[in-house]
């Protein structure tokens, strides 16, 4: 993927609000967008995009802090009752209305379970709102420069079987002229990466194997040139499974960062 | 004669019945509240897709297939076997007649499907006994669970025959009646030409009464078997939750305490007196909710959920299905004495004697369970809970875990970094 180690302007929500200016959309970073090496760079392909498409957005920045997902499914409900509380006072303050999320697991709690909690936003996955512009227009993938790539998507469980999201990101996959493939456990039926309900921040328990090997074995048998994902623990699992297969035939990437090569 | 009969094992048969149902509903008693039943409509709508139709069941084509046309069929001869009790009673004969095409289409349709069904459960018993499918075995069930499978296979493919008795017979001793609605029977009907009138009218009567005791005797076995699924699944999948899968419930108690801690006005002031402390979470059968527990009447052990857990196939302890095998062995375990008292305490737990926490700390909570079972059955909100009891009541997370909550109390992130640090990636 393009690399660019340029710095890159976004607007920062105190500091737009400062101005008077509220804008439509908050861009919700989440941790792991914010300080996972990898997934930085995904952000970056995100935010570079919403810049290209003049979006009247801001990110929260240093004021943005844990909304209390991996406590929650780890059982530790006072601690994601206190970080709850403290998102929505921040995201009350600056009025916000609605959020554009790229971690699903980010998106799933705002979008179900800060409602009952008093937190009432339109929230919006990355690729519900990318593809809303590539349908509408806005945005005009050049299909020449991903031309021939085969790609095979692996469906988060939070965007997929969580909230029935299975279609944003193939119409994005096949908007760019790739050439997509289904593994055999795909959409509803798909297998997690292994690193949901706070798996992600423990060892596994013990067994014959890692469930993000199980993955990666069926990720290699599409002999795609690419598996796409678009969740930040995903990546996370699927470039460890790569890494240890030592296979090159196959490289991961995040729908973002597909848009970005596409698109700017 | 025969009324009277028929009518006193038809009380008996339903006085059984209604003892056992008193017994399991006194265990709902003892359980917590899950959610208020709204949205019906939504719900009956649920409730035709998935229970009705199939829809879930249909993820596994081909014993899908297998086990719809069983379901499709056993409504089809409850039709049969409700005008048999009306017969019975009545001293009457083929007393819903007077419903015209409908008892004919009924009557015809339950003819065929008693050969369609009879014929599956063989492929059942051939699954079970020769080829061993995975999915039905796992070392949750104990050999209980396997007889109570014969069992009621065996049963139903012997009131399949007394059915199939029961029409051709009858067939044969009044060659001129209603033969329009007996499909298959009056194919086979003619083999028998050579039997007196007589003699089929006998056969024909054994087979009634053998088939409507045999009604009788499997309904009141189901609610000690795993085939209680029969009754339960169709309420099951009609209270199941309509929030989308990855929703987890709110805990309204430590929302309040949160809020009342986070408000500098009520920080310091003193806990509100009135409540008793409640046990967050849940440990054993006396927290959990209505909901658990019919889940757990209703699951017929089909395994399909463990075969698709992701921490089952890569060879973990979890097996989602045990969860709820575990949950019904220990209501009945516990449940009698929880009924005399509340306090009642035997000396054991769900959660450790039954379900250990390395089951539980193995979820990745997919939902990959939840979306396979065809009763709706909620596994993940289930392991969630009794992690709410370990960490909540116990502090006994994983070290990792604990790690994460001390950052994510300190930092606000689940990892070591500095807020300060959460732009460097526009860099």
């Amino acid at each position: 993927m393009s690399e660019k180690a340029t710095k890159i302007e976004v607007p920062v929500m105190s500091e737009v609000f400062a101005k008077g200016n509220k804008p439509e959309y908050l861009f919700w970073v989440g941790c792991a967008g914010a300080f996972d090496n990898r997934y930085k760079k995904v952000t970056k392909a995100f935010a570079r995009l919403l810049n290209k498409l003049q979006t009247d957005y801001a990110v929260l920045g240093t004021e943005e802090t844990c909304n209390g997902d991996p406590a929650r499914r780890a059982g530790n409900e006072m601690l994601f009752q206190m970080q709850a509380m403290q998102v929505m006072e921040t995201l009350n303050m600056y009025e916000v209305k609605k959020i554009i999320c790229i971690c699903p697991h980010c998106y799933n709690i705002f979008k179900n379970e800060y409602p009952v909690l008093g937190g009432n936003y339109e929230v919006i996955h990355y690729t519900q709102y990318i593809a809303e512009q590539i349908k509408s227009g806005r945005l005009q993938p050049d299909k020449s420069k991903l031309q021939g790539k085969k790609v095979t998507f692996h469906d988060p469980c939070y965007l997929g079987r969580g909230n029935g999201e299975y279609e944003a990101p193939r119409f994005i996959i096949d908007a760019l002229g790739l050439e997509r493939v289904e593994m055999p456990r795909s959409k509803s039926f798909s297998l997690c990466c292994g690193a949901g309900g706070a798996q992600m921040f423990k060892e596994a328990e013990k067994g014959d194997k890692e469930v993000f090997m199980e993955r990666t074995e069926e990720v290699l048998s599409m002999n795609a040139d690419i598996v796409a994902t678009s969740c930040p623990f995903c990546m996370t699992m699927l470039t460890d499974g790569l890494k240890f297969k030592e296979e090159e035939k196959t490289t991961n990437a995040d729908i973002a960062e597909l848009l970005a090569e596409a698109c700017l | 004669m025969e009324q009277i009969i028929f009518s006193l094992i038809l009380l008996i048969a339903l006085g059984v019945f209604a003892f056992t149902l008193s017994k399991i509903v006194a265990y709902f008693r003892i359980t917590k509240p899950a959610y208020p039943v709204r949205d019906i409509g939504k719900r009956l709508v649920m409730t035709l897709q998935t229970a009705f139709l199939q829809d879930k069941i249909f993820r596994f084509p081909l014993s899908g297939f297998l086990h719809a046309m069983v379901f499709w069929g056993f409504l089809t001869i409850q039709f049969v076997n409700l005008e048999m009790v009306i017969d019975g009673v009545t001293g009457g004969s083929k007393s819903l007649t007077f419903l015209g095409f409908f008892h004919s289409f009924m009557v015809g349709a339950a003819d065929i499907f008693a050969w369609v069904v009879a014929i599956f459960v063989v492929v059942f018993l051939v699954r079970r006994v020769v080829l061993h499918v995975r999915r039905l075995d796992g070392k949750e069930l104990k050999p209980k669970n396997h007889y109570d499978a014969y069992v009621a296979l065996g049963l139903i493919f012997i009131l399949m025959v007394t059915l199939m008795g029961k029409n051709i017979f009858y067939l044969v001793a009044y060659p001129e009646s209603l033969a329009g609605s007996f499909p298959v029977s009056s194919l086979l009907a003619p083999l028998f030409s050579g039997v007196t009138a007589e003699t089929a009218y006998t056969i024909y009567k054994s087979n009634w009464w053998a088939h409507i005791l045999l009604v009788f005797v499997f309904a009141n076995i189901l609610p000690y078997s795993k085939h209680f699924h029969i009754f339960v699944s169709i309420p099951n999948v009609f209270l199941s939750r309509t929030e989308p899968l990855a929703q987890l419930s709110n805990m309204e108690k430590i929302q309040e305490e949160v809020k009342l801690m986070m408000n500098p006005d009520t920080a310091f002031s003193a806990a509100p007196e009135d409540s008793a402390p409640e046990r967050f979470g849940v440990a054993d059968v006396e927290d959990i909710t209505w909901k658990n527990y019919i889940d757990s009447l209703a699951c017929t052990q089909c395994g399909r959920c463990t075969s698709v857990c992701p921490a089952n196939i890569t060879g973990k302890e979890l097996s989602p299905r045990k969860l709820f095998v575990d949950i019904r062995r220990r209501m009945n375990e516990k449940g009698p004495g929880l009924r005399k008292n509340k306090e009642y305490n035997d000396g054991k737990m769900l959660i450790r004697d039954y379900i250990k926490e390395e089951e539980l700390w193995a979820c990745t909570t997919c939902m990959a369970c939840a979306q396979e079972c065809p009763l709706n059955i909620d596994h993940p909100s289930f392991i969630v809970d009794m992690r709410r009891f370990l960490v909540m009541e116990e502090s006994k997370a994983p070290s990792e875990l604990n790690a994460m909550f001390s950052n994510m109390e300190n930092n606000g992130a689940p990892w070591q970094y500095s807020h300060e640090d959460r732009l460097k990636w526009t860099e």
